[in-house]
């Protein structure tokens, strides 16, 4: 099926996941166990499924995957909505990020029906029943839904996200042509949510060292700055095996960008940058 | 107490296939699908330089069911890599990022490549045909 932007849900799902075992290259702490059922009050007018992942870190005992039973007559129309319902009146040990409610924040990006998006900008009606509620891929979980970004947030500090300039500043504001500015467009609007780095298959196996398309985006960001003047020096640590070349144009990042963003074509320029100064 | 081992978040065990991944691990596969082709090549080649009975050798199992699926294979492996490193040369030089035109090219390339198939398996069967 043809897919036009980033925020369409296809139609049907040929396979809901890849055919590899539930416990695929998962440790035996990480393996996930079936939780409990939360049933919905018996006044409930239209019952909706949520399937959420639960850890808990003050018990020893693995993730679980809980049964939530919403009214959704009853309910706002987003599945934070929902997470939110299930927190105040069914369950409220039920733990996650969020903050805007409004796709800006990029706090309550999560795992929906097997694929990255925001909980705020996704609607229960555009989820399968059950909903698939997970958090953010392959990343070390604190609670429940909210995993440790850390490390993602080293990276993206690794490549020094900030305008880098030799020349003495100027007594005003740094002047851009409205053609250089436009440049930035597509790749300044990036929310830090880490839905793309956190659906690529790269970065899970080699997340240690591969920067991930979040960051990778936002060196693009910098490196198409036209006040900017580390280009050089931003190219030189990028040109490594695995910092930047482990991207093999799989382009799960631009399918699963809630803003519509496209780093694979950000690390595609960053790529073509290398090889123009070279020759 | 907290655990000191916080559990990792599954990531291809629920992630959904998409287009996107699954053509990238088709490629792959595909390729290392053609590198022990390629062995196949130098097998049916040696057997050549060696003498009619170990090229009779290799065509009894060519022709048998096994070595005919294994062919097949080959052929769709060496049609699609062919096609999807195409859509990679373009993606190289910056052009077609747009995510309409990686579904479309995406689509093409299955397309093409099935096509491509077929039509040479139409090819060879017409061909040998008119041999016997």
């Amino acid at each position: 099926m043809l897919i036009r932007s980033s925020d369409q849900n296809p139609r049907y799902t040929l396979l809901k996941r890849f055919p590899v075992p539930r416990n695929f290259k998962t440790d035996r702490s990480s393996r996930i166990t079936r939780g409990k059922l939360w049933p919905a009050p018996s006044r409930a007018a239209k019952i909706k499924r949520l399937e959420v992942y639960r850890y808990d870190p003050d018990k020893s005992a693995n993730p679980r995957l809980d049964t939530y039973e919403v009214d959704i007559e009853d309910c706002g129309p987003m599945v934070l909505d929902a997470l939110i319902k299930i927190k105040n009146e069914i369950d409220p040990t039920l733990t996650f990020r969020r903050s805007c409610r409004e796709g800006i924040c990029g706090s309550c990006a999560m795992n929906i029906d097997g694929t990255n998006w925001l909980a705020c900008t996704r609607f229960l009606s555009e989820t399968a029943n059950p909903a698939a509620i997970y958090p953010l891929n392959h990343l070390p979980i604190i609670k429940d839904l909210v995993p440790d970004l850390t490390h993602l947030y080293a990276q993206y500090e690794s490549i020094e996200p900030w305008l880098q300039s030799a020349t003495a500043a100027p007594d005003r504001e740094r002047r851009q042509s409205p053609e250089d500015r436009h440049r930035l467009d597509g790749y300044y609007e990036c929310i830090l949510c880490f839905c793309c780095t956190a659906g690529c298959p790269s970065h899970w196996w080699n997340g240690d060292r591969f920067l991930g398309p979040a960051a990778l985006l936002q060196a693009w960001r910098w490196l198409a700055d036209s006040r900017d003047e580390a280009t050089g020096k931003r190219l030189d640590e990028l040109e490594d095996p695995f910092r930047l070349y482990r991207c093999h144009t799989i382009l799960n990042c631009t399918r699963t960008c809630p803003k519509g963003l496209n780093p694979g074509r950000a690390i595609a320029e960053i790529k073509k940058m290398i090889i123009q100064r070279s020759s | 107490m907290t655990h000191s081992h916080r559990p990792t978040s599954p990531a291809l065990q629920i992630y959904r296939p998409q287009l996107t991944s699954v053509l990238s691990i088709t490629h792959r596969l595909t390729g290392v699908a053609l590198s022990v082709g390629s062995l196949m090549i130098v097998a049916w080649l040696v057997a050549g330089a060696i003498g009619p009975s170990a090229y009779d050798g290799v065509l009894v199992f060519v022709r048998s069911w096994f070595g005919l699926v294994l062919l097949a294979g080959w052929t769709f492996a060496i049609f699609f890599h062919l096609c999807n490193g195409i859509r990679h040369l373009f993606w190289d030089t910056g052009r077609g990022f747009a995510l309409r035109t990686i579904y479309a090219s995406g689509w093409a390339v299955v397309a093409v490549s099935t096509a491509l198939t077929i039509g040479c398996w139409a090819a060879a069967i017409f061909l040998a045909w008119g041999v016997e």
